[in-house]
C-alpha cells in the first residue's frame, strides 16, 4: 500500500512545512548557477576492517540544500567528514573511489588538502568558537589565507556578521571573547567564520541539534537564505527539519545510499521500501 | 543515624584534618623563617653584594645571589618554554592519540621528572668538563632548563590532552595546516602554560644541588654567561654553615627573600593566568 505521510493525521503540521519547501524550490531554480560541483564516485571507506561506506555514488546539486538522512550509525557523518577530508585523522582509515570537487579529485595526492577544506565551510554539532575574540574568530581564516589589511578585515568581519544576523547583537563588543556569546549566537558566529574564507559548500553536521528551538530556526532560515550562493549539505537526525528546508534528500542506511533525489519525490513517493519505512517512523 | 551519614562525617573530618596538617607545616616554616630572618633583614642585605668578611659577620648583602637566581630563573624559563611548547604541540597535534612514539615520549618525561637535581648537576658538569667550560651562569641556566623541561612538558601536556577535537577540526576546516593551528592551540592551553611556568619557576629558583657544580658561587654579579653566578639557595646554605649566629640569621633573611620572590611570582602568575583564560572555550 502506498502511504502518503502528509496525509497522516498525526503529522498534519508537516504539510505546512512542505508548502514552504515548494516555494523555496521555485525561487532557487532561476538563480544563476556558479559552477561548483561535488560528485562522489564508487566511494568505499574502511576503518580498520569495518566497511563504513559502501559504493557510494552521489551528486550534490549546486545552490540547494541537500539533507542527508538516515538512522544513527548509517555513515552520514562519515560521508560529510570525507568531503573535507577531516576523516583523514581517524586511525586505520582507508578509502577507495573518488570525490570530485569542481572536477578535482580530493584524494589525489597532488590536491592540496587545505584548498579542499577552504572550499567547505564546516558547521559542527556543538558550536565551537575559536578561543579568541568575536572579531578574531572571523578574521582568523582570512589572515591565515593572507589577508593582512586591517580595513579589509574590518569590512569582512562586518559583512559576515551581517550575513548571519549577528552584527546588531555584537557590534559593540567585537573584541569580547567569543565564548561569552550564547550558544545560538556561537553557532551563527561559527557559520560566519566559515563564510569568511569564501567557501563553495557548507557542510553542517546536525548543526542545530544542540540549540534551542529559536536559535535552531534562526540557523535554518540562514541556510535557506544562503543557498542562493552556496551548496549546503546538511546531515540531520530530525526528519521535520529535512522536510522544512531540504531541496534534495539522500537517504542512507548501513553505509549505503538507499535513495537520493529531489525532496518532493523522496518524501511523497519513495521508491524504496526501506525509505518509506524510515519516513513512516518504523525505525530510526 | 544511618551508617552512610556517619561515613560522610568521618570522611569530612579526615579531609579537614589533612588540610590543617599541610597548612600547619607551611605556617610553621614561614613562622620560623620570619622569626629569625626578619630582624636581620635590612636594606643593605638586598642592595649590596657581600664584602670580604661577609660570611664571618662582615658587612654587605646578598644582591649577588638575588640577581644570580633571577637571571637563572628567567633564562631557564624562557629556554624551557621555547623547547617544551613545540614538544607538547607535536605530541598533541601531530601524533595520533594512540601513537607509540607519544607513549614512549610521555614515559620518558615522567622518568626525567623524577630524577633528582644533583644528578642533572653531575651530568651537566661532566659535559661542561668535556666542553672545557667553567662553572658559569650559562651552565646554571642549561642545567636548570634540563631540570624544568619535564615539568613544563608534563603539566602542559595534561592540559593539551584535553584539547577538544572539534576545536582542531574547526580550525582545519578553515583550511589551516597543522602548524597554523598553533595559534588556536596556544590560546586554548594558555592557562596550562601559565600553571606549568609557575611550577617550573618554583622548582628553578629553589634548586641548590643542580647549580652547585654548574653555576658555582661568587660574590659578584655576573655580567656575562661565562661568569659564575651565585644563587639564593646556595647563599642560604653557605650562611647557615657559618658558626656565627648573626650570619645564620642572615641565612633566614635570605630564605625570607626567596619565599617573597616565589610569592610575588605566584600571585602575578595567577593574575596573568586569569587574563589569558578569558578566551578559553
Amino acid at each position: 500500500m502506498q502511504t502518503n505521510i502528509y496525509q497522516n493525521p498525526t503529522r498534519s503540521s508537516w504539510a505546512e512545512d512542505y508548502s514552504f519547501l515548494n516555494n523555496n524550490i521555485e525561487t532557487t531554480e532561476d538563480s544563476s548557477a556558479k559552477d561548483s560541483s561535488l560528485r562522489v564516485r564508487d566511494l568505499n571507506i574502511y576503518i580498520h576492517n569495518a566497511h563504513i561506506l559502501k559504493n557510494v555514488n552521489l551528486e550534490i546539486p549546486n545552490k540547494k540544500i541537500t539533507c542527508i538522512i538516515g538512522p544513527s550509525g548509517c555513515g552520514k557523518s562519515t560521508l560529510l567528514k570525507t568531503f573535507n577530508r577531516l576523516i583523514d585523522d581517524t586511525e586505520g582509515i582507508r578509502y577507495k573511489g573518488s570525490i570530485l570537487v569542481d572536477e578535482l579529485d580530493i584524494f589525489d595526492p597532488k590536491t592540496e588538502i587545505t584548498d579542499i577544506r577552504k572550499k567547505m565551510g564546516l558547521l559542527s554539532q556543538r558550536p565551537c568558537p575559536l578561543p579568541m575574540s568575536i572579531y578574531d574568530n572571523i578574521a582568523f581564516g582570512c589572515k591565515m589565507h593572507g589577508e593582512r589589511k586591517r580595513k579589509k578585515l574590518d569590512q569582512i568581519v562586518e559583512e559576515q556578521l551581517k550575513a548571519v544576523g549577528l552584527w546588531e547583537e555584537v557590534k559593540e563588543r567585537l573584541h569580547a571573547p567569543a565564548s561569552k556569546l550564547s550558544i545560538g549566537q556561537q553557532q551563527r558566529l561559527c557559520l560566519a567564520r566559515g563564510l569568511a574564507v569564501e567557501p563553495e559548500f557548507i557542510l553542517a553536521d546536525e548543526a542545530t541539534s544542540a540549540l534551542d528551538p529559536i536559535s535552531s530556526k534562526h540557523i535554518e532560515e540562514l541556510f535557506v537564505e544562503l543557498k542562493k550562493d552556496y551548496a549546503i549539505i546538511l546531515v540531520t537526525h530530525t526528519l521535520r527539519q529535512a522536510l522544512r528546508i531540504a531541496d534534495h534528500v539522500i537517504f542512507m542506511y548501513l553505509g549505503e545510499v538507499i535513495e537520493a533525489g529531489p525532496a518532493e519525490e523522496i518524501f511523497n513517493n519513495p521508491k524504496q521500501e526501506l525509505t518509506r519505512k524510515y519516513l513512516e517512523g518504523a525505525f530510526s | 543515624m544511618k551508617l552512610k551519614f556517619i561515613e560522610e562525617k568521618i570522611a569530612k573530618l579526615l579531609m579537614i584534618s589533612s588540610a590543617i596538617v599541610v597548612f600547619a607545616f607551611v605556617a610553621n616554616i614561614i613562622y620560623t623563617i620570619f622569626l629569625r630572618g626578619f630582624p636581620a633583614l635590612n636594606w643593605e642585605m638586598i642592595s649590596q653584594i657581600p664584602t670580604g668578611g661577609y660570611y664571618n659577620g662582615g658587612g654587605g648583602g646578598i644582591l649577588n645571589a638575588i640577581t644570580g637566581s633571577l637571571y637563572i630563573v628567567l633564562g631557564s624559563t624562557l629556554l624551557g618554554l621555547l623547547i617544551s611548547i613545540p614538544v607538547v604541540f607535536y605530541l598533541n597535534v601531530y601524533l595520533k592519540k594512540d601513537s607509540k612514539l607519544a607513549y614512549i615520549a610521555r614515559l620518558a618525561f615522567d622518568v626525567l621528572f623524577g630524577i633528582p637535581s644533583i644528578v642533572y648537576g653531575a651530568f651537566a658538569f661532566t659535559i661542561m668538563i668535556y666542553l672545557g667550560m667553567h662553572t658559569s651562569l650559562g651552565g646554571g641556566i642549561l642545567v636548570i632548563t634540563l631540570l624544568i623541561i619535564p615539568i613544563f612538558i608534563r603539566s602542559m601536556d595534561e592540559v593539551a590532552q584535553q584539547l577538544p577535537k572539534d576545536l582542531l577540526d574547526a580550525t582545519y576546516a578553515l583550511g589551516a595546516t597543522k602548524l597554523e593551528t598553533i595559534r588556536v592551540v596556544l590560546r586554548q592551553i594558555a592557562p596550562g602554560i601559565a600553571t606549568a611556568t609557575l611550577l617550573s619557576v618554583g622548582r628553578a629558583i629553589g634548586d641548590a644541588a643542580g647549580v652547585m657544580f654548574t653555576a658555582g658561587f661568587t660574590d659578584s654579579i655576573p655580567t656575562s654567561f661565562s661568569q659564575p653566578a651565585a644563587t639564593l639557595p646556595l647563599s642560604v646554605f653557605f650562611q647557615l654553615s657559618s658558626p656565627n649566629a648573626d650570619v645564620q640569621d642572615r641565612a633566614y633573611s635570605a630564605a625570607l627573600i626567596l619565599i617573597f620572590i616565589v610569592l610575588v611570582i605566584s600571585i602575578s602568575g595567577r593574575l596573568i593566568t586569569n587574563y589569558f583564560s578569558k578566551h578559553k572555550i
